[in-house]
């Protein structure tokens, strides 16, 4: 074969293998997603679906009559989410910029690799420290007998969304040229007025998926909500109730709930609903950033 | 032209990058309302030095100054100087154009907001007389709120020229202003320059000679990090008391 062959063979074999990866990609996902609406549609031939999500009331067990209202935890799942990423942003940030504008390159070098680190701690490790550490100092604080309710776990996933926040916003704001922090430093601009006013808003678009890519660890968080937040059915009416987040709850039923009855297809409901959430959540962080983008060019 | 003020005055400055020496001994005077160039080879230290008058070197990590800087007979490392204060009164105006990703308008508020001048029209009219005197009015006031991005290069060089005029500074620093811009653009802000230097003292880094002939009044050739000659730029060009000068003005090297 002429070399001219072996390189246009080469070329289009690299290109195909490349091509099959994506198609696989998309396969996989849409078979995800299939399965869950194949698995979740049959839950509401028995439940409406307007009860299923604004009933209060979880009781698919009930001797006397099921109730498939899942609406406290749509509510938990939301109130420890947006309770941790209040907790993580901020201070996500403020270490990032602190370790892009203020640190020393050696502490830099030296911290940022360790808060990445912290990203792969299993989640049933931080879910440990919440039930034998932070649930019982909570308790201490407010006087409960225990400390396993919807703080404890946004404290938790706050402290497991922080290593995305911090290195994503930090990568987002080192990447802003150093132009930019120039002419804001000669023309007279502190250090803090250039990182509040001009490399932040430049960096904007990476914190903002920063800021979501933590809040879509923590919307999806099971292991440790499921261990720190108590569990408890009931409607929440405050952060220091037990609580029972959607992912909680499909992890502790679905081991135990007979296949193919109202129930299993209601766990499968539960989980559509989440993946709703989380990709509006997603949609909403595109339209924000394309919108910013626009704004940009 | 008004009498030979010293504006600003470097004495036996030295500036080392770690352990490296990049400025050795470095004494000169630029006077107020008057152009002094600073050129030389490549990897002089023209920039370097430039940098050192507003602290700008401060920026970068692992680097120390010795010797003195004056800024009407004050020194610019004292304890009690206010590094964003001096920024104020020596601007400067970089290389590469480099507005911020912000309106046109913006740009020149910024260093006005940042100073704490909220009032909307005061801005406005701040900012039309700096665009006035960068030459740039003309050419932008009915765009004010495109970003500055949509400006030629050139423009977006005189933009930063009236970003840096906004906040009244005494000094502006020039550090190769021309370097990525056309020759069109470049004949425009040394006219520009000429008419500055009625209100400004004005410094410039460039490493084009003929320029630094057109422009200026004073011209330093730096070498290796030495002031070589400084002196009256025609002195300069036509004259060199130094070997060294004769022969990279004359193009010999360089």
């Amino acid at each position: 074969m002429s070399k001219q062959g072996l390189r246009n063979l080469k070329e289009s074999a690299v290109r195909t293998f490349f091509l099959m990866n994506g198609v696989l990609t998309i396969i996989i996902l849409v078979g995800i997603f299939a399965l869950l609406l194949y698995s979740a549609v049959p839950a509401f031939r028995e439940v409406k679906i307007g009860e299923f999500l604004t009933s209060t009331s979880w009781d698919p067990t009930s001797p006397v009559k099921a109730e498939y209202g899942i609406l406290s935890m749509i509510v938990s799942t939301v109130m420890v989410t947006l309770v941790a990423v209040l907790i993580a942003f901020p201070i996500g940030l403020g270490v990032a910029a602190y370790l892009s504008d203020v640190a020393h390159w050696r502490v830099r070098e030296i911290v940022k690799p360790i808060v990445e680190i912290l990203a792969g701690i299993p989640s049933v490790v931080i879910g440990f420290l919440g039930i034998v550490l932070f649930g019982p100092f909570l308790a201490g604080l407010f006087g409960r007998t225990n400390g396993l309710n919807a703080l404890n776990g946004a404290v938790l996933l706050a402290i497991m969304a922080l290593p995305t926040i911090i290195s994503i916003s930090e990568d987002s704001l080192n990447a802003v040229p150093a132009a930019y922090a120039e002419a804001s430093l000669a023309l007279g601009g502190s250090r803090w007025q250039t990182l509040v006013r001009v490399k932040i808003p430049a960096a904007l678009s990476g914190i903002i998926a920063a800021f979501m890519l933590g809040m879509g660890r923590a919307i999806g968080e099971t292991m440790t909500v499921l261990m720190a937040t108590g569990n408890a059915r009931s409607f929440p009416h405050g952060l220091l109730d037990s609580v029972r987040t959607m992912t909680s709850n499909i992890a502790i039923e679905l081991g135990e709930v007979p296949y193919y009855t109202t129930h299993y297809y209601a766990l499968f409901a539960i989980g559509l609903v989440l993946f709703i959430m989380t990709f509006g959540v997603n949609l909403v962080a595109d339209l924000v950033l394309s919108k910013y983008q626009e704004r940009e060019q | 032209m008004p009498d030979l003020i010293p504006r600003i005055e470097t004495r036996r400055l030295n500036f080392y990058y770690g352990a490296t020496k990049a400025l050795k001994d470095i004494s000169l005077v630029c006077y107020a309302n008057r152009v002094t160039a600073i050129i030389g080879p490549s990897g002089c230290g023209k920039s370097t030095f430039i940098r050192t008058l507003n602290r700008m070197s401060d920026v970068v990590p692992a680097t120390r100054v010795e010797g003195e800087v004056l800024l009407d007979g004050q020194s610019i490392h004292g304890p009690k100087v206010d590094v964003v204060e001096l920024r104020k009164r020596v601007g400067m105006v970089f290389q590469k154009p480099n507005p911020f990703p912000k309106s046109i308008f913006d740009n020149i508020a910024y260093g006005l907001r940042i100073n704490g001048i909220r009032n909307r029209d005061r801005i406005s009219e701040i900012a039309e007389r700096s665009l006035r005197e960068a030459a740039l009015w003309d050419e932008v006031k009915d765009r004010l709120d495109e970003n500055a991005f949509s400006l030629s290069g050139g423009q977006q060089q005189r933009l930063c020229i009236a970003r840096a005029l906004a906040v009244e500074p005494e000094v502006i620093l020039f550090d190769e202003p021309c370097s990525a811009i056309d020759p069109i653009a470049t004949a425009k802000i040394e006219d520009l320059i000429q008419h500055l230097k009625e209100k400004y003292t004005v410094i410039i880094v460039t490493h084009n000679m003929q320029q630094a002939a057109r422009v200026s009044d004073f011209t330093a050739f730096l070498m290796l990090g030495e002031l070589i000659e400084f002196g009256v730029t025609d002195k300069i060009f036509t004259a060199p008391a130094n070997k060294l000068t004769e022969d990279y003005v004359t193009g010999r090297f360089g």
